[in-house]
Formats: structure tokens, C-alpha cells, sequence
């Protein structure tokens, strides 16, 4: 490689991954405790279990569990009612003052079987992982936040690619794994920087290709709803929405739903007026239960008033690749062992964004102590070169 | 044209590199087919070498070999 292309490559490396370094920190720190929120729940008592019964226990009605909802907070309504991937028992009743989006939600937790509330209400709003989880997902900056994110993301991805460019000319003289310890330290934790950031090359630019994807779901799902459903809603244009005491049943909707759709199960029910629905519709979102087709979601919509079903699109390619895109991301796919290599494979992604910085700070220093001459160290692409 | 140990050359530098990021995509994707079965092992085990390569390069071999 001429030297000038180097040069320019490590000028788009040095950039590209100084301006999006601190937020990757940020983001590989905050997400290695969401990588295990479900055991860290369990440890904190913030994990919701239904108490055992026999196994064919029959489910209440939904619309019970509904109204249980509604007067533990007479003043909210309900956005959503979701079912865990985990269980059938337990139904998340979502509550706020208003359909729109919003971060003033309350979440009511019932028992399927017996409609009634479990001992253990726990808040989603706060405490330690919602922060994780509010810095890891938005900077507790909405949807501007969630762009913001996406962007540092794609400088990473510009930081990985050419990085890997750069290993050549660095590694050309080096046996893979080569550390030479018994240089000086920045020789040393430049030989690191290369190792991890070529182990974990193919994971790093997986995850972060999916976490931008991610930032880009409300953009996503408000595109679907004006490409695919337009037409659909279009006879309902100009009505408002429907008034909770015109509602048919919620339990008849749901199974209506789940009739038209055999073989599926329960991810959520999105109300009328809401962001995942339309303001005449509460729209059922069931989903496989293969391993794959349990991270797809079948939308149903269904007439509010009438329970009668409107339609039942099929997603798009681009719901689809945004759903898929989503375990790629959690690491929740694949098992406890998963979850470790997730974790260890984080841990490594902050030793190569620490690396990184040091080398940047020590070059600093170095080039200004050898009169600018920034290749001329004995650790540069200068001294591998044939 | 080429220089006679140009494939050589190439395997030296990039070949550790392509095996550990094509097990790593195997990996990857094996798992999202499985549910706790053969998928998640072979899964475990494909993206368990690039990790373990990681760990042992820059922790356990602390002499050059």
C-alpha cells in the first residue's frame, strides 16, 4: 500500500472513531448489564413470576383484566396489553394519560389465570436498568437521541472498516497475536488494539449494524404505517377515534385475531389512537412459535366497534429486517453461553475503543516530541513496510 | 504478475482474521434457527474460538512463541 493511502486511511480511522468513541464507551458500559437484565431482575426482586398452578388452569377474560387495569388508575388509558415472551400467565397492562408516545407510563401486572393483580407491581420507569437502558437506547433524549446514537454508530462502522484496512500494513511483519511486551507500552497496546479489533471484527460490526437499525424502528414503523396502511384505513378517514364505551370486547378481538392466524401466539395488543395502531382498530401484532418466525410479528387489525377483521398485512421486507436485526443486536438468542461471549466479546469492544484513545493521546505526545514526523515511531505501517 | 508468495503473504496476514470472522458469522446466524438445540451449541461454539483467541493472545500467552 502506497504510504499516502495509508495516510488517508488513518486519517479517516483516527476521525471517524475519536468523534464516536465516547458514546461507544457509553454504549458498550450501559449494554453490558442489559445483556443480563432478566438475572440482574431476578437479583434486584424486579422480576414479575406468576405464583404455580396446574398447567391447563383456564385464562380469565380479557376484558376482566382490562377493567382490574383501568381502576388502579382511573385517570390513564390503555396503550397496550402484552404477554412475555417467557409465559402465558402474565399479562402487562401499559396505562399513560395520553395515546401519543410518551415516557409517563405505568405498567400493571395481572395474573392470566385469575385476573387478578400480583403481589409484585413492579416500575419500568425507573430505577438502575431504565437508565441503562434510556442511555444505552435514546441519551433520555427521545427520538433525536435515537438518531443521534444511529449516526456515532455509523462512525464506528467507518472506524471498523478502516481499521481492518489499516491492520495490514501494520501486521504485514507480525505473526497473528503477535504482543510484543517487552517494548515500550504503546508498542505493546497497539498490538492489542490490533488483536481485539480483528477478534471481535465481525461481532462489533454486526452489533452496530443492528443497533442502527434499531434507531431507525419508530422512523420505520411510521413509514409502514403510511406505505402499507393508507389504503387500508382510507374507508375510516375523517372519524375520530373510538370512544372506550363503543369498544367491542377486547377478548373477542383477540380471538377473532388469533382465529384468522393458527400456530401463532400473543406478542401485544395495540390500542385505538395509538402509534402502533389506527384511531378505529386495536390491532393484534401475534407472532411464530418457531425460533425464527417468534421474532416476526403478524399484525391483525380489527374493527373496533364491530371486532370484525379489517385486514391482516403481511410486514414488509423492511419490519422484517428490523426485526431480525433485533436479537442480532440483545444477544438473547443463543442460551446462557451466548450471553457470556456477548459480554466477554463487550468487554474486548472496550478494550479496543480504551486502545484506541491511549494510542491517539501517546501519538500525540510522540509527534509533538519528534519534531511531527507521525510515522516515523518504530510501531507504524513504516517499519512493517518491505 | 503476481510476486510468487504473494498467496502465501496473503494467507500469513489475513488468514487467522477471515477463519475467526467466518466462524464468528456462522455463529451469528446458526442460533437464529435453533431454540436450545443443535443451532445454540454449534452457535456457542463458533463464536466461543474467536473469544477464546481474543483472551488467549492478549492474556494467558504473555511470552512471543
Amino acid at each position: 500500500m502506497q504510504s499516502h493511502t495509508i495516510k488517508t486511511w488513518a486519517w479517516v480511522h483516527k476521525w471517524s472513531s475519536l468523534v464516536c468513541t465516547v458514546f461507544m464507551l457509553l454504549l458498550c458500559l450501559t449494554g453490558l448489564p442489559l445483556i443480563f437484565h432478566h438475572e440482574i431482575g431476578h437479583l434486584l426482586g424486579t422480576e414479575v413470576e406468576a405464583p404455580e398452578m396446574p398447567k391447563d388452569t383456564p385464562h380469565a377474560s380479557l376484558d376482566k383484566v382490562l377493567d382490574l387495569a383501568r381502576a388502579q388508575y382511573p385517570e390513564r388509558i390503555v396503550q397496550f396489553v402484552s404477554k412475555s415472551d417467557d409465559t402465558e400467565d402474565i399479562w402487562y397492562v401499559t396505562m399513560t394519560h395520553t395515546p401519543a408516545n410518551t415516557d409517563d407510563f405505568r405498567t400493571v401486572v395481572i395474573d392470566a389465570r385469575t385476573a387478578e393483580l400480583l403481589p409484585l407491581q413492579p416500575r419500568f420507569d425507573e430505577g438502575f436498568m431504565w437508565i441503562m437502558y434510556r442511555l444505552h437506547v435514546d441519551l433520555f433524549a427521545g427520538l433525536a437521541g435515537k438518531l443521534f446514537l444511529g449516526f456515532m454508530g455509523l462512525l464506528l462502522l467507518v472506524a471498523i472498516v478502516s481499521g481492518v484496512v489499516l491492520y495490514a500494513p501494520f501486521m504485514r511483519k507480525l505473526g497473528f497475536g503477535t504482543v510484543r511486551r517487552e517494548r515500550q507500552p504503546r508498542v505493546k497496546w497497539l498490538d492489542l488494539h490490533n488483536l481485539l479489533g480483528i477478534v471481535t471484527l465481525v461481532w462489533l460490526f454486526v452489533v452496530g449494524a443492528t443497533g442502527i437499525i434499531n434507531t431507525w424502528a419508530d422512523l420505520v414503523i411510521k413509514y409502514w404505517q403510511h406505505d402499507q396502511l393508507s389504503s387500508v384505513l382510507a374507508p375510516y378517514q375523517g372519524q375520530p377515534t373510538v370512544a372506550l364505551a363503543e369498544r367491542a370486547s377486547v377478548q373477542k378481538t383477540l380471538e377473532v385475531a388469533m382465529q384468522q392466524a393458527p400456530g401463532t401466539k400473543l406478542s401485544f395488543i395495540a390500542f385505538p389512537g395509538t402509534s402502533f395502531s389506527s384511531p378505529h382498530h386495536h390491532t393484534v401484532f401475534l407472532r411464530g412459535d418457531e425460533p425464527l418466525t417468534s421474532r416476526l410479528l403478524h399484525p391483525v387489525l380489527v374493527d373496533a366497534k364491530s371486532a370484525a377483521i379489517t385486514a391482516a398485512p403481511a410486514i414488509p421486507w423492511y419490519l422484517t429486517a428490523l426485526l431480525v436485526s433485533q436479537p442480532l443486536h440483545f444477544g438473547d438468542y443463543g442460551g446462557r453461553a451466548m450471553q457470556i461471549i456477548w459480554a466477554l466479546l463487550d468487554i474486548a469492544s472496550i478494550f479496543v475503543l480504551g486502545t484506541g484513545l491511549y494510542l491517539w493521546l501517546r501519538k500525540g505526545r510522540t509527534a509533538a516530541a519528534s519534531d511531527d514526523k507521525p510515522l516515523a515511531g518504530k510501531a507504524t505501517p513504516a517499519e512493517a513496510a518491505p | 504478475m503476481k510476486h510468487p508468495h504473494a498467496k502465501q503473504r496473503f494467507l500469513a496476514l489475513w488468514g487467522w482474521p477471515i477463519v475467526l470472522g467466518v466462524l464468528t458469522a456462522v455463529g451469528l446466524v446458526s442460533a437464529l434457527f435453533s431454540d436450545g438445540g443443535v443451532g445454540d451449541m454449534l452457535s456457542g461454539i463458533c463464536l466461543g474460538i474467536p473469544t477464546a483467541v481474543g483472551i488467549w493472545f492478549s492474556l494467558v500467552r504473555t511470552k512471543r512463541g
